[in-house]
């Protein structure tokens, strides 16, 4: 049995014959070939695969693909305007070496769109909390931090008086 | 794919999930936040024929208070939401303080009450804190419907008192009784891991300032949640003390509870954290209790 899915991706709408039994991260690897989303551990431990439904974390590993029509989803790919210019929470990555392989870090970026803008100046141990919930083995977390706390310094300067 | 095939329904409404549910019963998978279960699903611990999704159905995320002051919440009303409701933490405050452990912030935005209590899993936080907050569970099939208190709701291992037909839709949460305080307390190897140890308690003064009454249920600490008993007999009438905490706290954790060891902790070790976090939670509660009674000197017995 195959079910139609319609849904909008990072602004573009997307629709598909799925069986029910996909999950959302293969939905939009496989059927959609958007493969920033990263697939770790798929039962929901290393936050690889998290991505905005209707601008809410969740990880797309523990949802069917079924359950996004209708819906609207931003993935990795949706966070840069230009494919040559990284949005400013990936500059400020790149620029506090925030990753190493970068294998976990567009679950880490998905993450950190929704937290950023409920907490526009976090402290360390905020930001800590809110990256509980996604594995790096790389980079010890601590250049991470420093990335977040980066970004948000960089944003509220750009929004400032 | 991971998972193994089922039939997928997605029901409009709840009559139409009911009707499903009646139809397949034990065949059927009830699917609500799907934290749990899409994992089990694709480990194919879970392989069943059909797939009832409630995430289509309306009506079942209400949150709001009812006329004595409790709560009364939708089994489909998402962790998040219980996290940051004011209303949860005016009413419900065990609960608002307890939601942050309840995994990470990805996992509560799709996460239910519903789901989690269903679910049963003995080292989650929200079924214990039902069994100590008192709650009632609403059951519902197509046949009729049934109140089942958090106490005789959970059965066992990933168990409940849930008929295959059945599905919990609602969660009634009774106020809290005056003078009374809260504090809920685990230890994870890493924040939002299934705690080693948790305990959830809510201790209620006279207008003495004698232990009325204590309630506390540990997670991780058996195959369901576990109420301390004895232990919680030993309060009542008593003057709150470190002393007596701790007596109290070393009596539970010695004879009430009954943790697995593991990898990561033996069960000597969880028995001593449960003491510990015990022993914190009555003082904070007592704290907590002793301020409500000064803020309300007046209130009812």
């Amino acid at each position: 049995m195959r079910f139609k899915v319609e849904v909008e991706v990072n602004g573009r709408r997307y629709q598909r014959e799925v069986e029910p039994r996909l999950l959302l991260s293969d939905f939009l690897r496989h059927d959609l070939g958007l493969t920033g989303t990263h697939v770790g551990c798929e039962h929901g431990v290393c936050g690889a695969c998290t991505v905005l439904l209707d601008g809410e974390a969740v990880r797309s590993c523990l949802l069917l693909a079924v359950q996004a029509h209708g819906r609207s989803l931003t993935t990795v790919e949706g966070l840069a305007s230009d494919p040559e210019q990284l949005a400013p929470l990936q500059q400020a990555f790149r620029e506090a070496h925030g990753l190493q392989c970068g294998f976990c870090t567009p679950g880490i970026l998905m993450t950190l769109v929704p937290f950023l803008a409920e907490n526009p100046d976090p402290t360390e141990d905020e930001i800590r909390l809110a990256l509980s919930g996604n594995l790096c083995r790389c980079t010890g977390y601590q250049h991470i931090v420093d990335a977040v706390l980066l970004a948000a310094r960089k944003a509220r300067e750009l929004s400032g008086p | 794919m991971k998972p193994a095939a089922f039939d997928y329904l997605a029901p409009q409404s709840l009559d139409e999930a009911l009707a499903a549910l009646g139809r397949n019963g034990s065949e059927a998978k009830v699917l609500a936040g799907g934290q749990s279960l899409i994992p089990l699903l694709s480990f194919r611990l879970a392989k069943p024929a059909v797939l009832i999704d409630l995430n289509r159905v309306p009506g079942l995320d209400f949150l709001s208070e009812r006329a004595d002051g409790g709560l009364s919440v939708g089994a489909l009303v998402r962790q998040r939401r219980l996290e940051k409701d004011p209303l949860v933490a005016r009413r419900a405050p065990l609960l608002a303080e307890a939601m942050p452990w309840v995994a990470h912030p990805q996992i509560r935005n799709r996460g239910t009450l519903g789901g989690s209590l269903a679910h049963a899993d003995p080292a989650a936080e929200l079924p214990a804190l039902a069994v100590v907050l008192g709650a009632r569970l609403r059951l519902r099939s197509a046949a009729g419907e049934r109140w089942v208190t958090a106490a005789d709701f959970f059965v066992g291992l990933l168990t409940t008192a849930l008929e295959p037909e059945e599905m919990v839709v609602e969660v009634e949460i009774p106020p809290l009784p005056a003078r009374t305080g809260w504090a809920f307390l685990e230890v994870a190897r890493r924040h939002g891991d299934y705690a080693q140890a948790g305990v959830a308690a809510l201790l209620t003064l006279d207008s003495e300032g004698r232990c009325r009454e204590a309630r506390w249920a540990y997670l991780s600490a058996g195959d369901a949640p576990v109420a301390a008993r004895e232990a919680a007999a030993m309060l009542g009438g008593e003057f709150p003390s470190e002393r007596l905490f701790d007596q109290a706290a070393g009596l539970a954790a010695e004879r009430e509870i009954d943790p697995a060891g593991d990898i990561h902790a033996s069960a000597e070790f969880k028995r001593h954290l449960a003491r510990v976090l015990t022993r914190r939670a009555l003082t904070t509660a007592a704290a907590r209790a002793r301020a409500a009674a000064e803020a309300s000197p007046g209130g009812p017995r």
